[in-house]
């Protein structure tokens, strides 16, 4: 019986849990790692744009602070996100890109006097402060007030999680990477450790710690149309829901991206449309500005999308032999600036389509459309990232619904929030692995590592009737065809029939390799499979029960945000032997929001159900704003009158900035 | 217009007593721009369910899928089966590695041994405060220290290398790359003294026989030699010093 100890364990090797793992490592505790490939493969390397926080550097940036980046991620929610949360974020957001640079991280920087940029499609010169000179630039982004997004050409995450993944080897994090967390150990109210499974000699193995994190990432490959890496299958999370303690919250919010390229899905930057990429129809129109006259192209994501796939319907797609599709140009930039800024959407786009995408005119168009990218949803925790259900386990990243996010997540935050809920979650968890003793039943360990030996046996043993990858494939069919972009309470309702039938049906597969002591992958994929069948039935079964449309997830037959009704967060669980998700809700207060419902400033007008609180709240807000100014108060004593949040002190002090110093 | 393509791709499970090294030929339909992650991923899925091999980005940024395509290390993903004329492609796991089994190969415990060695991190003595102003970096430096941190541990550099497959201990053309990305970058404080202490031996930057495989088949285009050379002259100075 292989058992390994450390103070803590981390599981997912992106830059959520090495940036965690290596919090834990600076308390001075020990930490394990695993990570189901090699952790600079992780899919974290797939961030091109960049990461938002409120450095106010470039001219664009100028008079911006966490107010603002705070408006803007609560209103990009759709006011679906956990306002305390989005607080702790937007003030660490710029500690976390400074201490970034600190570690080597090459940002782009601010250039002293004139440049020329793209905006609305027309060149513009632009003046870049002599103060600001030799500091970290920002790019635009959609749903953004300010240039907020801080970048390295296209391989912002790339550059980001290099800096951090050899960080944590500095900080003696023990990575054990092709181990894969297959069970979580427990008994029945506190995390103990997980078995997994080492994905090069098969063996099981006991990784028992004081505290466990989850930070394995989205689940985007339980669609077909998706622009995630292979690996993001949602097991993480699944293995949570698999406890029947731990809630999987807002699953139905998926994000779908306007600009991957087709047909291979590999996402074109939103970094295109923030530096001035247009989008075309068929007959080389910009139809953008017909739709969002105010933000055009940058739009929040899931409005881009919609709109995209709304002109596709009016017949102004263009026909290709995998469907219609739109295009993206970005030649209008400037070859200097493609092969700069974009060299890695122009490798892609020469790679993989044979375009140049700097060459003017039809010939240098991208052929795109929406597909799936995030998942908002993820392991329901607390702000201070830990299991409301599970003691000791913590999740962090796109793994969790921490939930700074909500309905839907604006372009730049993602990789932010990473890196920033590392800091945060991983100090909590820090923590909580120093105040915890360990106390292990081995009994547990050993009864659980013999439950999933039996398991895998049983899976090559089993002479199934069905293949494990047909099953696969048709579930990404299914969550394509009726969980994608627009909804109907019909289509899912079918959706969640067909998924809980090819549930059923994956519990009785063939595996041909009957070998267990090896890298086997029909195995591997015959226990995954399941897993991602329940995390595909929380998403259609929470999107069949939520009847309204908020951010990301719109119902054709329900158009509306519904205030009244919907102010609340989906958490499904799963009870062993059951083939559905078990729904609960958890309503989300008015009352003491900061920033109470209202139109976000773009998408369709007028399509709120209104909740009577909003206005109550946004009185007081006023009223308390209005005295406090008049009393000359600090913008941050008013933010604490409004909605007082916990923050570590070291991450809650100001942040200084060029103009403003701390204020 | 679709035409047939014949996959042979080596197998052998190292840890079983009755696998022997193979080719197996599996036979596909060609579609358009189709890349070998498509081809392994279909055998994968309706020939050959036992077939090992790694992909996870399958966009030619996370190196996972080097391998040797006919005789040359290339990343699979972004291998477009249409410049084979023949449409034959044979596949071979990437030497200098640890074979894991078919086409896998352990590069994540090489390339984390490398980090080690050149000590693959910012060496800074002082504490910063990253609540204050970040340290104002030139933006040429900037660009210049990113186009050197390329690099994304796929491992043809070193499965390119002679030097490595007859001297097992030499860091390879992407650890020398690692150094001149450090000495560049203005936040570590290194000096040319502490980078000599890390690699200025033959299994170091005097190993390099200067055969130039790495640059020719580095995906990421990067300036392997000029930056081995650069770093070369920088130690030699310093041992004549």
């Amino acid at each position: 019986m292989n058992i390994q100890y450390s103070d803590a364990l981390v599981i997912g090797g992106g830059l959520a849990g090495l940036r965690a793992a290596i919090e834990v490592a600076k308390s001075g505790q020990s930490v394990t790692l695993l990570s189901i490939c090699p952790v600079k493969r992780s899919h974290s390397a797939a961030v091109q744009g960049g990461m938002q926080a409120s450095l106010g550097n470039g001219a664009k940036g100028e008079g911006d602070n966490e107010d603002l980046h705070f408006a803007d991620t609560v209103k990009g929610s759709d006011w679906g996100c956990d306002q305390e949360v989005a607080r702790m974020f937007a003030q660490t957001a710029p500690k976390a890109v400074r201490e970034l640079a600190a570690w080597g991280v090459p940002w782009t920087r601010v250039t002293k006097g004139p440049r020329t940029v793209v905006i609305n499609a027309q060149k513009t010169v632009i003046e870049e402060k002599e103060e600001a000179h030799g500091l970290i630039n920002a790019r635009d982004f959609g749903g953004t007030k300010k240039w907020r997004t801080c970048y390295i050409a296209d391989a912002t995450g790339h550059c980001m999680l290099y800096g951090v993944a050899n960080e944590a080897i500095k900080h003696q994090v023990k990575i054990i990477d092709r181990m894969e967390a297959v069970r979580i150990i427990h008994d029945g109210k506190k995390c103990l450790g997980v078995i997994a499974r080492d994905l090069i000699n098969g063996q099981l193995i006991a990784y028992i710690a004081r505290g466990t994190m989850i930070a394995t990432g989205g689940y985007g490959r339980i669609y077909k149309q998706t622009t995630n890496a292979v690996i993001c299958e949602g097991t993480g999370a699944a293995i949570a829901l698999e406890t029947g303690l731990c809630r999987l919250s807002n699953m139905e919010a998926v994000q779908f991206h306007p600009t991957p390229i087709v047909p291979s899905g590999i996402l074109l930057t939103e970094g295109c449309r923030g530096d001035g990429g247009i989008l075309r129809d068929v007959d080389g129109y910009r139809f953008m500005p017909d739709y969002e006259p105010e933000k055009k192209e940058l739009a929040s994501r899931d409005v881009v999308s919609r709109r995209m796939m709304e002109h596709i319907r009016k017949g102004k797609g263009v026909k290709s032999p995998y469907g219609d599709h739109l295009w993206l140009d970005i030649s209008i930039l400037g070859r200097a600036h493609v092969e700069k800024n974009l060299r890695d959407v122009q490798d892609i786009c020469k790679t993989f389509n044979g375009i140049d995408p700097a060459d003017e005119g039809p010939k240098g168009w991208a052929p795109v459309l929406p597909m799936q990218h995030y998942s908002m949803g993820g392991i329901r925790t607390k702000p201070t990232g830990e299991s409301q259900w599970l003691d000791g386990l913590f999740a962090c990243g796109e793994a969790a619904c921490w939930d700074m996010h909500g309905f839907n997540r604006l372009g730049g935050n993602s990789c932010a929030e990473t890196v920033v809920a590392g800091m945060i979650i991983g100090d909590y968890f820090a923590q909580y692995c120093k105040n915890n003793g360990e106390v292990v039943d081995t009994n547990i360990v050993k009864e659980f590592l013999s439950k999933e030996y039996q398991y895998l046996k049983s899976l090559v043993d089993k002479e199934g009737k069905y293949n494990v990858f047909e099953i696969k494939n048709r579930m990404k069919e299914i969550m394509w065809d009726k969980v994608a972009i627009f909804r109907t309470g019909e289509g899912l309702k079918e959706a969640v029939d067909e998924l809980e039938k090819l549930y059923k049906d994956s519990q009785d597969v063939k595996v041909h390799c009957k070998e267990l002591d090896c890298a086997n992958p029909e195995l591997e994929e015959a226990y995954r499979v399941p897993r991602m069948l329940k995390i595909a039935l929380c998403v259609a079964y929470g999107a069949l029960l939520r009847t309204e449309s908020r951010g990301a997830h719109y119902r054709e037959d329900y158009p509306k945000r519904d205030d009244l009704n919907w102010m609340k967060r989906t958490n499904t669980y799963w009870v062993e032997g059951e083939t559905l998700p078990r729904v609960e809700y958890e309503e989300l207060d008015i009352m003491k929001m900061e920033m109470p419902p209202a139109f976000r400033g773009y998408g369709a007008k007028g399509n709120i159900i209104e909740n009577p609180l909003s206005e109550k709240r946004q009185a007081e807000v006023d009223a308390i704003r209005e005295k406090m100014e008049a009393e000359g108060k600090s913008r941050y004593e008013i933010q604490d009158a409004l909605m007082p949040y916990e923050l570590q002190a070291k991450f809650k002090k100001p942040n200084q900035r060029i103009g403003v110093d701390y204020e | 217009m679709s035409r047939k393509l014949t996959i042979k791709a080596f197998k052998y499970n190292p840890l079983s007593k009755i696998s022997k090294p193979h080719f197996v030929t599996y036979e596909l339909e060609e579609t358009p721009f189709m890349t070998v992650f498509v081809c392994l991923t279909l055998i994968r899925e309706k020939m050959d369910a036992d077939l090992s091999f790694d992909f996870v980005c399958r966009a030619g940024i996370c190196g996972s899928c080097a391998m040797m395509i006919n005789g040359v290390p290339k990343l699979a993903c972004k291998t477009l089966t249409k410049d084979y004329e023949d449409g034959v492609i044979e596949l071979m796991p990437m030497p200098a590695f640890r074979h894991i089994k078919d086409l896998s190969v352990n590069t994540g415990e090489w390339f984390e041994d490398m980090c080690k060695r050149v000590e693959s991190w910012v060496h800074n003595e002082k504490e910063t405060d990253i609540s204050a102003l970040e340290e104002r970096i030139e933006p040429e430096v900037a660009d210049e220290t990113f186009e050197l941190d390329r690099c994304i541990e796929c491992g043809i550099c070193v499965a390119s290398c002679a030097t490595k497959l007859m001297r097992p201990n030499f860091i390879g053309a992407t650890g020398l790359l690692r150094t001149a990305r450090y000495l560049q970058d203005p936040h570590d404080h290194r000096s040319i003294e502490d980078f000599y202490e890390l690699v200025g031996d033959d299994d170091g930057v005097f190993g390099c026989m200067s055969l130039l495989a790495c640059e020719d088949n580095c995906p990421k285009n990067l300036p392997l030699q000029s930056k081995i050379a650069y770093m070369r002259r920088q130690l030699v100075a310093q041992k004549n010093k």
